[in-house]
């Protein structure tokens, strides 16, 4: 074990945390707005990677240049998600609203297998190919771009909750509903948005990953588990938390995988998880 | 003390809704007597299924319905269940009824090491947590050599029809009468649950966990008695399923399909309800059965879409379950004085 292959995991953690980062801060989003944790996250995962995929498939469009279109398919799913369900369950109990959107999750799983079969797709010779070679460390191209691109994703949402006018409605929401709307902010309106933003985030994270993952119907569920994680670690409803969560997820994933066994990442990933909520159950930047 | 505590306490157990009583006799003499008018292999099959995701259902029912947590993995309890059985019986011949007693033990014990650290916290880390479980079973059960990792164990086959091990290959009647045993012990066990003064603590923390602290209930404790009850329900389930198909893999008796199912059908019926999972098994097995019997095969899952569809709309529009279509004063107790 040198200290190369070390150095080479730990680029590769890093580089698969900010993507992670960018799945989380979706899910956080729609957490710290309604109290709803997006048990069909991963689906929707899912979805913009085959968004993705079939743009390049039926028009030849290669995933580069399709991000937009994704990010806008996936915007627009969002405010569907919430129209036709979420808007019923915001004041169910919270059992009723894991179900449904865990019902969501299977409804988008299963009618994803029935039209396009659980098969392993690729996207074949995209634009961004081959790897850099820095000093000892290999980088594979499209990791790197995907992950250069989902930081700056990251900033631009943080940017975005934190400084615009929109942002900040979006936090007075999140903190007392009632409140916002009677200084005249439409808390439905907010949802809604709130829903576009967080799966514009999935949309880019999965535009991007189509340059060089496997897309199958299955894909979403590991990705969401680790959001899940992400979530709970970077603290419910934190977006900045979920940069430091989703980094330290990539690390211990890539690492754990390359000093004890790769086939059990998700045990590490999982003992942190339980770390997390044994020790500090807020999480690293938690409000609760 | 709650006023219906001490009026439910103050009478005994079988001085119930005379509907209530009938209602119960008929339907366990009648299902009793159903093998003899000849049901054909199908229907008995169709009537194991409802049985076993009725008690599926049932234990899923005690940690969602009563305590109010969200469990996604309870197929991992199902499994341990399933791989205890089989695994004595294939490795050293131990009788599965002897080894079922201790996949249960083995299930309790995994509740308390997951219920501890997770059933202090709000729902969402539970739940989590669950599904984080349900797939971690699967993966290690996947590698792991000495259960025949990932493809799964084949329980030997006797010659003939033995109780000992549990196994009848003539007829299905046998397994028909060992799953009915436990789905009317099952159903007495959780109806006894929840008419109790352990019932009455588990909805209190369940409706207000402030409140119930206050009135000095335990609210973690009573939150792990109840996943640790669940999943010791749910183990001879797994069991009772490893014996009566004979080959059990990861893939099969871990997936995370039992979890999902089990949700539905307790929310399709009526989630903290007794009645509520047995309607949902009865409605929702037969679907699934045909399903597969009429779309099956294509592996379209559209049986899957069915379950997706029906859990949203019932969140929506039904969030109590069918069993709210009933009214409430035909299943309740008699007007109390």
């Amino acid at each position: 074990m040198t200290s190369e292959i070390i150095l080479q995991a730990i680029v590769t953690g890093l580089m698969m945390g900010l993507i992670y980062a960018l799945i989380a801060a979706g899910l956080s989003l729609i957490f710290g707005l309604m109290e709803i944790v997006n048990f069909a996250h991963g689906e929707h995962l899912m979805l913009s990677m085959f968004s993705s995929f079939w743009l390049w498939s039926l028009f030849g469009l290669d995933p580069i240049f399709s991000i937009p279109i994704t990010i806008l398919l996936m915007a627009f799913c969002g405010v569907i998600t919430h129209y036709f369900l979420i808007r019923y369950i915001l004041k169910a109990k919270m059992l009723i609203q894991i179900c449904a959107t865990f019902g969501l999750s299977i409804f988008i799983r299963s009618i994803a297998q029935l039209l396009w079969t659980p098969d392993f797709r690729n996207v074949d010779k995209p634009l961004l190919e081959g790897r850099l070679e820095i000093g000892s460390v290999f980088i594979g191209q499209p990791q790197l771009v995907a992950s250069l691109v989902c930081l700056v994703a990251f900033i631009g949402l943080y940017l975005f909750v934190t400084k615009t006018e929109t942002g900040l409605a979006l936090q007075a929401t999140a903190q007392d509903r009632h409140a916002a709307e009677i200084l005249g902010i439409p808390s439905n309106k907010m949802f809604a948005i709130g829903w576009a933003i967080g799966l514009g985030c999935v949309g880019v994270a999965g535009g991007m990953m189509a340059n060089y993952f496997f897309i199958f119907t299955d894909v979403g569920i590991n990705f969401a588990l680790f959001a899940f994680v992400a979530v709970a670690l970077g603290g419910f409803g934190s977006i900045i938390g979920c940069l430091y969560a989703g980094i330290i997820i990539g690390l211990v994933e890539s690492l754990g995988g390359l000093l004890i066994d790769p086939s059990f990442k998700l045990l590490y990933v999982f003992a942190i998880y339980l770390l997390v909520v044994i020790y500090r159950p807020q999480g690293l930047f938690g409000r609760y | 003390m709650d006023n219906k505590l001490i009026i439910a306490k103050s009478e005994p157990l079988w001085n119930t809704n005379n509907r209530v009583v009938f209602l119960i006799s008929t339907l366990i003499i009648l299902l009793f007597a159903l093998p003899l008018f000849g049901l054909n292999s199908f229907y008995l099959h169709l009537f194991i299924m409802i049985f076993m995701h009725a008690v599926m259902a049932q234990s899923w029912n005690v940690i969602a319905g009563f305590s109010g947590q969200i469990s996604l993995g309870h197929g991992a309890f199902f499994g341990i269940g399933a791989y205890a059985t089989s695994f004595f019986y294939i490795e050293y011949g131990i009788s599965p009824w002897v080894s079922m007693p201790f996949g249960i033990l083995v299930s309790g014990f995994f509740a308390v090491l997951i219920g501890i650290p997770m059933l202090r916290l709000s729902g969402h880390y539970f739940a989590i947590a669950t599904l984080l479980i349900g797939i971690s079973f699967q993966v290690v059960f996947q590698r792991w050599d000495l259960v025949g990792a990932a493809s799964g164990l084949w329980v030997p086959m006797t010659p003939e029809d033995s109780w000992s091990a549990l196994q009848f290959h003539s007829s299905k009647v046998s397994y028909y009468y060992i799953f009915l045993v436990f789905f009317i012990v099952t159903f007495f066990i959780v109806w006894l649950l929840s008419r109790s003064k352990l019932g009455y603590r588990l909805r209190a923390v369940r409706d207000d966990p402030q409140a119930a602290l206050s009135l000095c209930i335990n609210v973690s404790n009573y939150k792990i008695i109840a996943y640790v009850i669940s999943a010791m329900i749910m183990a001879p389930m797994g069991s009772l399923f490893a014996q009566y198909i004979l080959i059990i893999d990861p893939d099969r008796v871990f997936n995370i399909e039992i979890s999902i199912i089990v949700l539905l059908i307790t929310v399709l019926g009526g989630i903290g309800n007794v009645w509520g999972p047995i309607i949902g098994a009865s409605i929702l097995i037969p679907i699934s059965e045909y399903s597969r019997i009429y779309l099956g095969g294509t592996g379209g899952a559209v049986d899957l879409i069915l379950y997706g569809l029906i859990l949203m709309i019932i969140c929506i529009f039904r969030p109590d379950g069918l069993i709210s279509f009933v009214p409430k004063d035909i299943l309740n107790r008699k007007k109390q004085r």
